[in-house]
This record gives C-alpha cells, sequence and structure tokens, in this order.
C-alpha cells in the first residue's frame, strides 16, 4: 500500500484578487419581527453596510382623515385611539385639545389634572415598552421586554378601571373627560407610581452597564442636531440629539406649567442616548405624576353642553408632546357638524424622515436598532 | 472589567424567577380559563339593550327606537326600525334592532347619547361563532338583558343610572333631544 | 402672537388672511419667503411642524332678494373651488410660533412648490399631500405615493372623490350601505327586515 493516500492534499486558495461584489437590495419586511408592524425598508448592501435605504408603507393605511371628515366631531374621538394604540390617552387628548382650541371650551381643574395624569402613565408605559422592544431587537429575545410588559399591565390596568378598556380608552371628551375617577383609583394609582421607579432601578442595572448594549448602541445611528431641527423630528429623538424643546415646556398646554420637571437632553444623538433619554423621561414622568397626585381637587370633570355642538367656520392646530414626539390635529371648521379638513401631524411618520441618513453606512443589523430606537408604531405612521 | 454588565443582568433575571413565586406583583399572569378569567368590574365590549321587568323584557325594554344611537354610532353598525301599532302609529317601541358586532369597536359613544338610559356596555367577550355574519349579527333578542344582570356586571354605575332615573320619574318624562346632527 | 407685518411689508405680494391668522403665498415666492423666514434672526422658523392639503369644492348658493319693484330676484353667488396647503412653521431656536402659510391653487390644476429643499420635515408630508389629493409639488426631490400603493390611479382625499363599488355583504345594511347593498346582492340586503 502507497502512503500517498493518507497524506494530506494540497489546496489551491483562491487569492480573490478579482473577486467582484455587486450591490445587494433587500427588501426587508413587511412581515418581519424587527419592523415592529408591517413596515418595509428597500434597503441595498455593499456586504453588510447598507448604502441605501428607502421605507415604504402604507400597508395599514385606512384614511383616518377622510372618515373623520364624514363623522361628527364626537365620533372620530374613538378613531384616535387607534392611531397610536400604545398612547390612546394622549391622542384623545391631542384630539380635544385642538377642538377645544377652535371652539374656545374651557377644561374644568379636576379634568386637566385627570389628562396630565393619564397622559404621564401613558408616557411611563409607552416608554417603557419601548426600551423593552429595544432589547428585544438588541437580541436579548423576550426576558427584558416581558418586565416592561408586566409593568405596563399594571398601568394599563388602571386604565381599564377609569375608561372601561384597555387599549382604546376613549375617554377625554371635548371640555373634560368622559366621568370621573373611580373611588380608590386615586391610591390604587400612587401605589403603581411609587412601586415605578423599583422597576426603573432593575432595569438600569440589568440593561445600561451591559457591555452588549453599550457597542451596539454607542455611536450607531447619530443623528446630528441640526438635521434633526431641519427635518421636523420631535420627542425623545431630537432632545437626543440635544435640542432642548419639549411641547410641555415649550406651550405650557393644560397645566404642565404648574409641576416641577426636567427635559433630559442627550449630546451625542446616537441610539443609546435615545434610549437613555427614555429611562430619564421616566424618572421625569414620575416626578410630575406624584405632584399631581398629590394636588388633584375635587370638581366637575367635563362640561356636558359640549357634546354635540356646531363649531363656528374657523381653523385650529392644535398639538401635544407625545410620548413619541408632537402629534398635532389641524382642524378646520365649515359650520357643519362634521369638520371640513381633519388632518394628523403623526409623529413617528415624519421622524421616520431621518431614517435613510442614520442608517447610511451602518451594518445592516444596525438598521434594525435605528429603527427601534425611532419608536414607530404604524398604527400612526399609515393612518 | 468586561462581564460584569451581562452577570448584573443575570442577577436580575434570576431574582424575578425566584420572586415569582412569592410575590404576586411579579407575576400577574392569569391561567385562562382554568383559573377564572380577567374580565373586571370596569371592562366594555358590547352594548346591551336593558329591560327593568324579568318576566316582560319585550314590555319593559327602556328603549323607544328614537335612533339617536343609529345616527351617532361612528362605525355606523346599529340598524333600528320602529315598531308601528294596527294604525300605523308610532309605537316607541323598536321592531328590529340589530347590531353588528363585528363592526362595533366598543367605543360607548351609543351610550353615551342615548338619553333614555337603555344601551349599556357589556363586559362578555367569548362571543366566537362559526359563522361570520349572521352569527355576528345581534338581533334585539340577544341584546336585550335585565337591569340585575346589569347591576352584577357593573354595580355602581348601575345604581347611578337607577337613582337617575327614580329622579327623573318625579319630573314630567324626557323630550328626546335631537342632536345637532 | 407674532408680528406678521415685517413679512408684509418686505414682501408686498404676501396677502394676510386675518380670519385664520394665515400668510397667502404666492407659489413663485414660497421659496423665497420659506428661507427668509429661517433664517431671519427675529423669526427663526427653522421647524415646519405641519404640511396638510386642503380641498374646498366651489359651492353655488342662491338667494332671493327682494328688488324695489316687489319682484323677487334670484342672485347666484359662485365661490369657486380651491386646493391650498398649509404650513404651520415653528421656531426652535427662539420657541415661538406658529406662522401660518398657505399657498392657494386651483382644483383643476394643482401645482405648488415644494418647500422641502428649505425644510427637510416637509418631504414624507408634501408627499402624503401628493398622494391623497395630488397636488403636485415643484421641487420635490422625491414626489412618489407614500400611503397608497403606486399603481393607484386616484385621490382618495378630495372630497368629489367616489369611492369604487367593491360592496363587501354586511349584516346590518341600512342608509347608504343599503342602497349598495341592493344593487349587489337583492337577497342579502332585504334578509334583516324578513328576519324580524
Ligand atoms: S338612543 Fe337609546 S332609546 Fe334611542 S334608539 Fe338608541 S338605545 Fe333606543
Ligand atoms: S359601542 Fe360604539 S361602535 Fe358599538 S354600537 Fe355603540 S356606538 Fe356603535
Amino acid at each position: 500500500m502507497s502512503t500517498e493516500t493518507i497524506a494530506p492534499r494540497e489546496y489551491q486558495i483562491y487569492s480573490g484578487d478579482d473577486l467582484r461584489t455587486n450591490v445587494l437590495e433587500i427588501s426587508m419586511g413587511p412581515q418581519h419581527p424587527s419592523t415592529h408592524g408591517v413596515f418595509r425598508m428597500d434597503v441595498s448592501l455593499d456586504g453588510e453596510t447598507v448604502v441605501k435605504l428607502k421605507p415604504v408603507f402604507g400597508y395599514l393605511h385606512r384614511n383616518h382623515e377622510k372618515i373623520a371628515e364624514t363623522t361628527s366631531y364626537l365620533g372620530s374621538m374613538p378613531y384616535t385611539d387607534r392611531l397610536d394604540y400604545f398612547c390612546s390617552m394622549t391622542n384623545n387628548w391631542a384630539y380635544a385639545l385642538a377642538v377645544e382650541k377652535m371652539a374656545g371650551l374651557a377644561v374644568p381643574e379636576r379634568a386637566e389634572y385627570i389628562r396630565v395624569i393619564m397622559a404621564e402613565l401613558t408616557r411611563l408605559q409607552n416608554h417603557a415598552s419601548l426600551v423593552g422592544f429595544l432589547t428585544n431587537d438588541l437580541g436579548a429575545s423576550g426576558t427584558p421586554l416581558l418586565y416592561a410588559i408586566r409593568e405596563r399591565e399594571h398601568i394599563l390596568d388602571l386604565f381599564e378601571w377609569a375608561s372601561g378598556a384597555r387599549m382604546m380608552c376613549n375617554y377625554m371628551r371635548f371640555g373634560g373627560v368622559r366621568n370621573d375617577l373611580p373611588s380608590g383609583w386615586l391610591a390604587q394609582c400612587k401605589k403603581v407610581v411609587d412601586d415605578f421607579p423599583a422597576f426603573m432601578d432593575e432595569f438600569e442595572t440589568l440593561l445600561t452597564g451591559n457591555e452588549i448594549i453599550l457597542s451596539r448602541c454607542q455611536n450607531v445611528g447619530v443623528l446630528p442636531r441640526d438635521l434633526a431641527i431641519n427635518a421636523s423630528i420631535t420627542g425623545p429623538c431630537l432632545r437626543a440629539s440635544g435640542v432642548d424643546y419639549d411641547l410641555r415646556k415649550v406651550d405650557k398646554y393644560g397645566i404642565y406649567d404648574r409641576f416641577d420637571f426636567k427635559v433630559p437632553l442627550g449630546s451625542v444623538g446616537d441610539c443609546y442616548d435615545r434610549f437613555m433619554i427614555r429611562l430619564l423621561e421616566m424618572r421625569e414622568s414620575v416626578k410630575i405624576l406624584k405632584q399631581a397626585l398629590a394636588t388633584i381637587p375635587e370638581g366637575p370633570v367635563n362640561d356636558s353642553k359640549a357634546r354635540n355642538f356646531r363649531p363656528k367656520p374657523a381653523e385650529a392646530y392644535g398639538r401635544i408632546e407625545g410620548p413619541k414626539g408632537e402629534l398635532g390635529f389641524y382642524l378646520v371648521s365649515d359650520g357643519t357638524p362634521k369638520p371640513h379638513r381633519y388632518h394628523v401631524r403623526p409623529p413617528s411618520f415624519i421622524n421616520l424622515t431621518v431614517l435613510e441618513d442614520m442608517c447610511l453606512g451602518q451594518k445592516i443589523a444596525d438598521a434594525v436598532i435605528v429603527l427601534g430606537s425611532i419608536d414607530i408604531v404604524l398604527g400612526e405612521v399609515d393612518r | 472589567m468586561l462581564g460584569i454588565g451581562i452577570l448584573k443582568g443575570m442577577v436580575v433575571t434570576a431574582k424575578n424567577f425566584f420572586g415569582s413565586f412569592v410575590n404576586k406583583r411579579l407575576l400577574p399572569t392569569i391561567q385562562y380559563p382554568e383559573a377564572g378569567n380577567s374580565v373586571t368590574l370596569f371592562s366594555r365590549n358590547i352594548p346591551f339593550l336593558v329591560y327593568d321587568n324579568d318576566e316582560d323584557p319585550l314590555g319593559t325594554m327602556r328603549c323607544v327606537a328614537c335612533k339617536i344611537c343609529e345616527k351617532e354610532c361612528p362605525p355606523q353598525c346599529i340598524y333600528i326600525v320602529m315598531e308601528k301599532d294596527a294604525n300605523g302609529k308610532p309605537a316607541k317601541r323598536p321592531k328590529v334592532f340589530d347590531i353588528d358586532i363585528s363592526v362595533c369597536m366598543g367605543c360607548q359613544i351609543c351610550v353615551e347619547v342615548c338619553p333614555f338610559e337603555s344601551i349599556k356596555m357589556d363586559s362578555t367577550f367569548e362571543l366566537s361563532t362559526p359563522d361570520r355574519f349572521e352569527g355576528l349579527l345581534l338581533k334585539r333578542e340577544h341584546l336585550l338583558k335585565s337591569n340585575t344582570y346589569f347591576h352584577k356586571i357593573h354595580p355602581d354605575e348601575a345604581q347611578e343610572v337607577d337613582d337617575r332615573l327614580a329622579a327623573k320619574q318625579k319630573k314630567p318624562a324626557p323630550t328626546p333631544s335631537t342632536p345637532a346632527a | 402672537m407674532i408680528d406678521l407685518a415685517p413679512i408684509l411689508a418686505k414682501f408686498p405680494p404676501v396677502k394676510h388672511d386675518a380670519a385664520a391668522n394665515a400668510l397667502i403665498v404666492p407659489q413663485a415666492l414660497a421659496l423665497e419667503v420659506a428661507k427668509w423666514l429661517r433664517d431671519d434672526p427675529a423669526y427663526r422658523m427653522d421647524y415646519a411642524s405641519n404640511v396638510a392639503g386642503v380641498d374646498t369644492l366651489p359651492v353655488e348658493k342662491k338667494t332671493k332678494v327682494k328688488q324695489p319693484d316687489g319682484t323677487d330676484k334670484e342672485i347666484v353667488t359662485k365661490k369657486p373651488g380651491s386646493m391650498e396647503v398649509v404650513y404651520h412653521l415653528y421656531s426652535m431656536a427662539l420657541k415661538h410660533g406658529p406662522i401660518t402659510i398657505k399657498q392657494v391653487t386651483t382644483r383643476e390644476n394643482p401645482v405648488v412648490t415644494s418647500l422641502t429643499p428649505i425644510y427637510r420635515g416637509a418631504e414624507f408630508q408634501e408627499r402624503e399631500a401628493f398622494d391623497l389629493y395630488g397636488i403636485q409639488f415643484e421641487g420635490h426631490p422625491d414626489l412618489r405615493r407614500i400611503l397608497m400603493w403606486d399603481e393607484f390611479k386616484d385621490f382618495p382625499m378630495r372630497k368629489d372623490y367616489v369611492e369604487p363599488d367593491d360592496y363587501e355583504y354586511e349584516p346590518t345594511p341600512h342608509d347608504a350601505v343599503l342602497a349598495k347593498a341592493k344593487a349587489h346582492y337583492p337577497k342579502a340586503s332585504t334578509s334583516t327586515e324578513a328576519a324580524s
């Protein structure tokens, strides 16, 4: 027998000098777990690097604005719940605010407090779940997300108790809120708010020092300050880029001028900043909630005359600081019971403008995190 | 040191895992349907029609077929036909009262606009049916439920409504105010 | 409230709509006005918050007027329809606003000037107005449909848009739905009445 058969063979290694790569086009979505709904990105990749990215959406489009133009003013209130279905309370408030501005309705003191409490609870649960979903996008599949969802559950229980539904609350009305808080609600709310910092501490130990999160979020998806302003980015994304613009401070709508809170600002504008801003904003929301719960007065919560009305011909643009950014409603009335024009300025729709700018030159896996850090809800993007 | 953050995370997870055996707050899951359901006293799902006397549902139903709720319902899922008596005069009772619950979104607008306290929100949710169309169309007979039932599902609200109605009884009957629509 | 007089003085063709407190800017001047508003140190309107198309149908109103000789004369007042694009500008630097800018155009051939070169934030919203109203934005870098699919022909937010007749069976047909249902399912449309 020859020994040649067991000798290692010689292999020719291909040098790769004339190796050519083409740009690879991928349609990512609409059924993709990382796109937070039915959202598609047309991505062109050079290797793993993004060279072009076009967001494509509209899969959930139902022409919300047309529906609202064919129902009465009150009739579109339940539809606003379905815009950003995580934050129905703030959607209700923004719409009610625009109508109140147009028709010149006053809101009773207690109702203003209830609105602030509901809006800040909404912010807490939205930011908590957003941060949870972000860790999910980073690969920590499930566990931290479920801690956030568990916390959200306690807040949704409060919503259900007050309004009858967990997500589609339909709670605010023009000139107030639909019904007064049930007895015992405020005490339970206090308990939830007092327990919340413990959850945030736990979440921070879990995440902020985590090496994987640091290396995958820092300096990824940087949004420069000037671009953020020019592209009308609002909400936590804007403040992560270091622009001090929070409508609760700027417009002082409702009774926000009575509360003592700060606006956290980022310095770099990367995903890590956007992530931390949300954690810090939750702490500020807890502060507002504690003050509001301590000082809420007794009294009426709505103006029963304002239920069905015909506004005079007028137009108004009302906006609030929603958890995702500036949520605005532009209403034009022509004196009939239906709005002549009803336009929503959806924050997550406009925040998507800069998705391409933030992803260019990054790896495709990072595009997922950048998208997650913008915080979109497709019910609002597509309307 | 590299890895400390990850270890810390593990500690948090372990705490939550073992804590969930002793702390109810850490494990809010309900084992539906084995361990009861999660419907609370406050939840609303679809509307139902209230009647007062348990013996005579059709005779004591509160609805007068004024059609305000039909007009105001945002997705237009209520359909009402008023009953006529022998002489063709309106009998102030609905002959047909249908709610298409595949369209109803449980928004409670109909409850708010009804001036006669006759339509209220139910909290049942186990409504699945193999028939997608007619099976999800609730007729007057399915929708009628007694005031006793209302007291059972939403006691506080039902008591309030009863008080309001008792107060109204003393005064002359209300005229249905047609909304500006 | 922001003092609009300096703008009106600087750009005489710009009109002031007092009812809405808005500036009506001619198409040819729109870019220039927006740029000036953004860069002028007193305004610094660096943030285009909201962009919305507004469609108004022409209205015909008939009023009877008593003539001096005792007879009635019918006067028909016609208000032409219009297509508008409304911009709400705010300032993030000086934290004031809004200034409302309107570009008015005709319903038949709606063309306005795109402000996307000045405000990147208008990009998607102008595409939305193009998609739903069919307003052409001159100078927009990427004017495509955004919410509807590319092959879609019509402009659904226009006031005179007619829905396609794709009636689906509904168990509670009434009013307009009933009329539609009758054309399609003569049996189904009457089933609710028959069952009662
Ligand atoms: S508004 Fe009330 S009384 Fe009138 S038809 Fe509806 S349920 Fe009946
Ligand atoms: S709950 Fe809302 S959708 Fe359902 S029947 Fe009443 S008004 Fe209509």
